[in-house]
């Protein structure tokens, strides 16, 4: 009769879509007879109860907060006293900007098991095991959190399906409990003004990377994508150096290719990051100096080459 | 005024490689080391507010981890840190970020810095977790993923940006002194002149252990263990082969056929 907690995360009262994707992930090791609780930290956490009645909650906790501004703070005590009064097996989690901020320190604080940006968890032998990847991507580790009565766990973004279908949880309401915050919201900066960029639009992306290697050879990739009907897109590295507007940027930090069907990517080597924005995508064709370069282990096409030889080539096509 | 800036030595892995014999990790043979890339943006960022506050500020380089790490450490101080500080404890060969951060608590409390830095994730492992671990051991203010910080020494709180999905960024203020973990782009690195190479051989790096700042082996308990390690399948991409020209012709095609024109 174990307890699973899943804290969910909400944006100026939105709630974060990936809140969904950790219940699916923790209703993979939730048995016959554990209970699963959803806690949502909001000025009006009421209105947000509903989108957390999904298929797979039995409670959903609500704290209210004095306003929707994120408070690490805050959060971190909710959770603290939640696992200290339940003693849930499992705390999890969507790996978010937020969830950086507080997870780790909740996890010391409690003393529990950890593991941060968890692909896929499972029971062996009756063990928690949390399957995570390391050195860049390289190799999966499997692992175990023994003597932890509690482990707290953060959920990779874009891998679980968002749990679906309809609950009648039982609604508990927790005072939020009182704690000292440090940090004060002052205001929201928006992306730079996009120009009418739409990568999460776009079912055609041809995107920069690294390889581009200087601001004087972007001119030429912008001509052709124009030529192909493509959107040009690019990799951190390109935006970081201000060649190419953020609004371009495929990846974690940048936009996610939701609704692209071909995906060229061109001196791009496929950091975890970038293919966390276009991983997903059916058509992927890398083009890349380097024939070990990651983004040719996710392509459906590749072409081990000189991306400015292959893009000249290209023009003549189009 | 002092600020601490926490570094990782990361290991990059061949592209070929081989299991360790307990199936726990890779062989140590197939690793190049190198300091993290997020690390110099954490350094730099540390070197500028103190660069910017004259003479009376110190930027410290704390590691944990073996002789190996020392390379790390001396990259930083050659960018012009005054000095170092390496941890290191046989007993903590299987410390996780939680483990590290214990360790980083017992330094902080030793230096009494006014600020922490750490680099927002490390490339090898992308825990993205030593920073606010470390943070809610010492019950300070802290921000992931600053992407923007006004600071000056003496202020009470500063300005940040949280640099949020999907391009978003939050401006807070935050009270100090805090622990903030750095995103790339935040700045322009430095890279360590020739001179700045040589002196940091010269800059002095108290090398401690376990017992030197007051902790077990027991205290620095990781908060997981590998079970079990090994390489994901792959999936490997169909290679279109031939001239440049051809190569391009077949990519055109592919284009065609897929967009149905």
């Amino acid at each position: 009769m174990a307890e699973i907690i899943v804290v969910a995360g909400q944006r100026d009262g939105v709630l974060h879509p990936a809140t969904l994707e950790a219940v699916s992930a923790a209703k993979t090791v939730k048995g016959e007879g554990d209970s699963l609780a959803a806690v949502i930290v909001s000025a009006d956490p009421d209105s947000l109860a509903g989108s957390l009645s999904v298929e797979g909650v039995d409670e959903v906790i609500t704290v209210t907060a004095g306003s929707n501004d994120f408070q690490p703070e805050v959060v971190e005590a909710v959770v603290i006293a939640l696992a200290q009064a339940r003693k849930p097996s499992l705390i999890a989690t969507a790996h978010s900007v937020d969830a950086w901020s507080f997870a780790p320190s909740v996890a010391v604080t409690l003393g529990s098991g950890f593991a941060s940006d968890v692909l896929a968890l499972k029971s062996e032998g009756g063990d928690l095991i949390a399957t995570r990847a390391g050195y860049a991507e390289k190799v999966l580790v499997d692992l175990e959190f023994p003597g932890r009565e509690t482990t707290l766990v953060t959920i990779r973004t874009n891998v679980f399906e968002p749990a679906g279908g309809t609950s009648e949880p039982k609604m508990t309401t927790m005072d939020a409990p009182a704690c000292e915050t440090s940090l004060n919201h002052v205001g929201w900066k928006e992306p730079a003004d996009a120009g009418g960029i739409d990568i999460p639009g776009s079912d055609f992306i041809l995107s920069i990377g690294r390889g581009v290697n200087d601001e004087s050879n972007v001119e030429q990739f912008l001509e052709l994508a124009d030529e192909m009907g493509a959107t040009l897109g690019c990799s951190r590295p390109v935006a970081d150096n201000g060649w190419l507007p953020k609004a371009r940027q495929v990846g974690q930090s940048g936009q996610l290719a939701a609704n692209c069907r071909l995906y060229i990517a061109m001196g791009i080597s496929g950091s975890v990051q970038h293919q966390w924005g276009m991983k997903h995508i059916e058509n992927i064709v890398a083009v890349n100096t380097d024939p070990e370069a990651s983004i040719f282990s996710i392509a459906r096409y590749g072409i081990v080459g000189d991306m400015f030889e292959i893009a000249e080539e290209l023009e003549n096509h189009f | 005024m002092k600020i601490l800036v926490a570094v990782k030595q990361v290991s990059v892995l061949d592209d070929e490689f081989e299991m360790r014999e307990d199936g726990r990790d890779v062989d140590e043979d197939f690793f190049e080391k190198d300091l993290n890339e997020f690390d110099h943006f954490a350094v730099e960022e540390a070197l500028l507010i103190a660069e910017a506050a004259g003479d009376e500020a110190e930027v410290v380089i704390v590691t944990v981890g073996d002789e190996d790490a020392d390379d790390a450490l001396r990259t930083a101080l050659a960018k012009g840190a005054e000095r170092g500080i390496r941890v290191w404890d046989d007993s903590l060969v299987d410390a996780d970020s939680i483990a590290i951060a214990r360790v980083l608590a017992k330094v902080v409390e030793r230096e009494n810095p006014d600020m922490v830095f750490t680099g927002a994730q490390s490339v090898d492992f992308g825990h993205a977790a030593t920073g606010m671990a470390l943070a809610g051991l010492l019950g300070w203010p802290h921000a992931a993923v600053v992407s923007k910080l006004e600071f000056k020494p003496g202020n009470e709180r500063a300005t940040i940006h949280r640099e949020l999905e999907g391009g978003l960024e939050e401006i807070m203020s935050v009270a100090c002194p805090a622990v903030l973990s750095i995103q790339l782009g935040i700045n322009q690195p430095r890279y360590a002149s020739l001179r700045g190479i040589r002196q940091a051989r010269q800059k002095p790096v108290d090398e401690l252990d376990l017992s030197d700042l007051g902790l077990t082996a027991e205290a620095v308990k990781a908060a997981s263990r590998v079970r079990r390690m090994y390489a994901p399948e792959k999936g490997q991409a169909e290679i279109i082969e031939g001239s440049v020209a051809e190569q391009a012709a077949r990519l055109a095609e592919i284009v065609k056929e897929l967009r149905g024109a």
